[in-house]
């Protein structure tokens, strides 16, 4: 069944992953999207103050996606996202990290403009497998009513 | 990428543009964001969006990718002009990212970015924080996409 607006309630709402980063996909990505030698090249890597070969912050702006995606929200009435409130990136991820990610519900409010809709601000963190926090992340979600929702 | 005591507040450079054609914006929907309006042409018409729409990680991918070919251009100025370019640090984050408006397949985005504050760091001697507000505007002159983003810049004759 279609998750609505009405199962999202403020609290843990679930972790997610593991999702498995690979040295080649790091590359690709920082290759299309920040080419900056600190994520494509192990010897400028290892001169920057990020000490070693890293992912883009953006790499995983969009592996959080990912794992939202897989995790629940295509399984979800979502409508898009207006923004993002905060990212934080507090620690580099690595070629070979297994990477798991933790959902809160921050908060969950039925939209004045659009009764069809309610915006539920999420609060998502990842962590490595030594339990490391890598990044933090609060955005809101639009996410559709059940009495108003399409099924699709 | 300039040293923090040559970075002037409010300016701003101009990034390039990019156009995000149906296949691009399938591309990187497929990997990273595969919700439906960023998939189908017909979901996207039936979406909020009106249309098939650029993920707003891809949006935001793309500002990045602007973002650093203009620091290259910056660093072959400075070098042009016999200068020894700084060298950038890592970003601790950023905030108020806004996707104001949805960013539809044939989209042309042109971006910018502006200084918004640069001061030294109590924590990393020899380093600086800049914010800067990139902005995305299409080809209607509407403003589409923002976000308020930092990063540690060296001082000069330490860091780097």
């Amino acid at each position: 069944m279609t998750l609505t607006f009405e199962d999202f309630k403020p609290g843990h709402f679930g972790t997610f992953g593991p999702r498995h980063v690979t040295r080649d996909e790091i590359i690709a990505f920082a290759g299309e999207y920040d080419p900056q030698p600190m994520h494509l090249d192990e010897d400028a890597a290892n001169a920057s103050l990020l000490k070693g070969l890293s992912g883009s912050g953006w790499h995983m702006c969009s592996l959080m996606m990912r794992m939202m995606c897989d995790g629940f929200l295509l399984n979800t009435a979502s409508l898009g996202s207006p923004g993002v409130n905060e990212m934080k990136w507090l620690a580099p991820f690595r070629p070979g990290d297994d990477l798991m990610l933790d959902v809160e519900v921050l908060e969950a409010r039925a939209s004045q403009s659009r009764p069809s809709l309610g915006i539920v601000t999420f609060k998502c963190s990842t962590r490595n497998a030594k339990g490391q926090t890598i990044s933090q992340m609060i955005s809101p979600i639009m996410i559709g009513r059940r009495d108003a929702a399409p099924a699709n | 990428m300039r040293y923090l005591e040559d970075i002037t507040i409010g300016h701003r450079r101009e990034l390039g543009s990019f156009t995000f054609t149906a296949e691009s914006i399938k591309a990187f929907a497929i990997q990273f964001d595969p919700q439906p309006f960023h998939l189908d042409e017909e979901a996207g018409r039936q979406s909020l969006f009106g249309g098939l729409a650029a993920s707003g990680w891809h949006v935001a991918s793309v500002c990045m990718k602007l973002l650093v070919e203009d620091g290259q251009r910056a660093k072959a100025e400075a070098e042009a002009r016999g200068e020894v370019p700084a060298v950038g640090g890592p970003s601790p984050g950023f905030r108020d990212l806004r996707w104001i408006r949805p960013v539809l397949a044939g989209d042309t985005l042109t971006y910018s970015s502006e200084v918004v504050s640069a001061r030294a760091t109590a924590t990393r001697p020899g380093w600086g924080i800049l914010q800067s507000k990139s902005v995305a505007v299409n080809q209607r002159g509407e403003e589409v996409y923002s976000f308020l983003g930092s990063a540690f810049v060296p001082q000069r004759g330490a860091g780097a």
